[in-house]
């Protein structure tokens, strides 16, 4: 069940990546966009079968939500059918293709000499220390990690409610006009 | 079956190579800016995997912290190509190439 589940959620996730990216039928970004919010919803599918409870809210929150309403807004601000039109170029297609998929294969090996060689004695100690501690992340057990008094994360989370005000003043002086 | 660390692994690779296509290949900021988030987000899989095999919960609280980040990163990312836009008229990066506004 869990295995179905997972291989319906990474592959919806890795398609709909690949829509994002390079989608034949389409050049339009608002197309690119959408298929970007199908990216986040299965990525947040991804969650909730890691336990990720919160996580995954947040993610459909925070990606599907208010990142792709911004993105959807900014496309259409700026009229970008004239991009629209432009081909891809060919080498430059090429080239990417290669370089990126000898990334991943690259990495690819690294995993399997990692967890290839003796994947039942790993996966036993995972199984064994999953279920003694039973990392879910349900939202009290986040608060709790992320707010705990002694190995909390409590002068991050201050130090970030900081940085999304000094991004919302940054964001007003930005798209301000310019006087002239 | 439950699916192992290393396949959540592969995938968040799978992830994180096709975003890094997308800001190779494509010359639409915007497009390349949608890709940007593909990487982080394949980031964050596999962090969240490495909390869950582990047993540990620090993992997830930085994920929270990497989106909260992430968040800050897009709105200040797409007002900096609306304000090169009003300059520019153009959101292709053949056309900016030039370090002269």
């Amino acid at each position: 069940m869990e295995g179905t589940l997972f291989n319906i959620f990474a592959g919806l996730t890795l398609l709909s990546a690949l829509l994002v990216v390079a989608n034949p039928f389409s050049r339009n970004p608002v197309t690119s966009a959408l298929f970007l919010v199908t990216t986040m919803i299965s990525i947040s599918g991804l969650f909730v079968l890691l336990g990720a409870y919160f996580l995954a809210a947040v993610q459909i929150l925070v990606y599907a939500g208010a990142v792709m309403v911004l993105f959807l807004f900014v496309i259409m601000l700026l009229d970008l059918r004239e991009a629209a039109r432009r081909k891809l170029n060919l080498v430059n297609l090429v080239m990417g293709i290669m370089a990126v998929s000898a990334l991943f294969l690259v990495y690819k090996s690294s995993l399997e000499s990692t967890y290839g060689e003796a994947p039942q004695q790993h996966e036993v100690a995972a199984d064994t220390g999953q279920a003694e501690a039973k990392a879910v992340g349900s939202t009290r057990a986040l608060g709790q990690a992320l707010f705990s008094a002694e190995n909390g994360f409590i002068l991050p989370f201050e130090i970030v409610s900081i940085l999304l005000l000094v991004a919302m003043v940054g964001v007003i002086l930005l798209s301000r006009k310019e006087p002239r | 079956m439950e699916p192992t660390l290393s396949q959540y692994l592969l995938v968040s690779g799978a992830l994180f190579a096709i975003g890094l296509l997308g800001v190779i290949v494509r010359r639409n900021l915007l497009i390349i800016y949608m890709s940007l988030e593909l990487m982080l987000n394949a980031a964050n899989v596999a962090l969240v995997a490495m909390s869950r095999f582990n047993g540990n919960l620090d993992g997830q609280v930085m994920v929270f912290f990497i989106i909260t980040v992430a968040a800050a990163e897009v709105s200040v990312g797409l007002a900096l190509i609306v304000a090169l836009y009003r300059k520019r008229q153009t959101a292709d990066v053949e056309d900016l190439a030039t370090m002269k506004l």
